[in-house]
């Protein structure tokens, strides 16, 4: 392993890592949302970001993780929640080096699928990290927040 | 007419005739189904990702069973043998023997039963 240089190129390498882990969730994200569908027929697009957060929870991470996360702490004006993770299948018999305890997050993978599927699904979210106990956190918990609805988009060449 | 202009004019006249319906309904989530004719049905099963799978048979199919082979498709075809593949672009047409020969069994099987 490396010797760990100074915090700062730390931090700007800990924030590479985590976009890419974005980006890589996200790439799945878009497509796992057909896998999760086509095996939950009874599942319709959600009206409102309390059914997106229950279909979220107790079905998706369910048939992809096998965990039901907890869903808490919603904003007053109901647009932004959070998923607490009680035990995450991506970090067991995981141990991060000193070097990333304080700018990795280490399951960011997961936000991007969860951006990357709702998008297909017409909803733009941001989705991050706020915790994480591989980084001495008290839990593990994963902001989400709606920006907007999307517009069912036409191909190019129609109007 | 061409493969290209017969997807275009079906396209079109999906996504008019949803438009449509959703206007003119009492329930917005109201959403097209299908048409019929004398001599066939046209049956659209879209699904939340907006995905729509669009399939022409003759009547005696029931509508509700021709809901249900799209949804097959989906999971049974489409879900495996396209979403899987990630070198598979879902933008453009989907270029690819597996996918076909895979489309092709599925839907000879469903005319076996």
């Amino acid at each position: 392993t490396q010797s760990s240089g100074s915090s700062g190129i730390n931090a700007e390498y800990g924030e590479e890592v985590n976009k890419q882990l974005e980006t890589m969730g996200y790439n799945i994200g878009v497509r796992l949302i057909d896998d999760f569908l086509a095996h939950s027929p009874s599942v319709t697009r959600c009206s409102t970001l309390e059914e997106v957060a229950e279909v979220l929870c107790k079905q998706g991470f369910k048939m992809f993780l096998g965990i039901v996360p907890e869903v808490r702490n919603w904003s007053s004006a109901k647009d932004e929640f959070s998923l607490v993770i009680t035990e995450n299948p991506l970090a067991e018999y995981v141990e991060l080096p000193p070097h990333c305890q304080d700018c990795l997050w280490y399951s960011n993978i997961i936000c991007g699928v969860i951006r990357g599927a709702l998008e297909m699904v017409q909803m733009d979210v941001k989705c991050s990290f706020v915790g994480d106990t591989l980084r001495g956190n008290d839990s593990t918990e994963i902001r989400i927040k709606f920006v907007k609805i999307l517009e069912d988009s036409l191909p190019a060449g129609e109007d | 007419m061409s493969k290209d202009e017969e997807n275009k004019l079906v396209y079109g006249m999906l996504h008019s005739l949803k438009s449509f319906v959703g206007r003119i309904s009492p329930d917005t989530s109201d959403a097209f189904q299908s048409y019929q004719t004398n001599n066939y049905r046209l049956t659209m099963y879209e699904t939340p990702s907006g995905v729509k799978f669009v399939m022409n048979t003759s009547l005696e199919l029931p509508l509700q069973a021709t809901r249900d082979i799209l949804h097959s498709l989906y999971k049974e075809v489409y879900v495996e043998y396209a979403v899987k593949n990630h070198m598979l672009s879902l933008q453009t047409p989907i270029n690819s023997d597996l996918f076909k020969d895979k489309l092709e069994a599925f839907i000879h099987s469903k005319m076996r039963e």
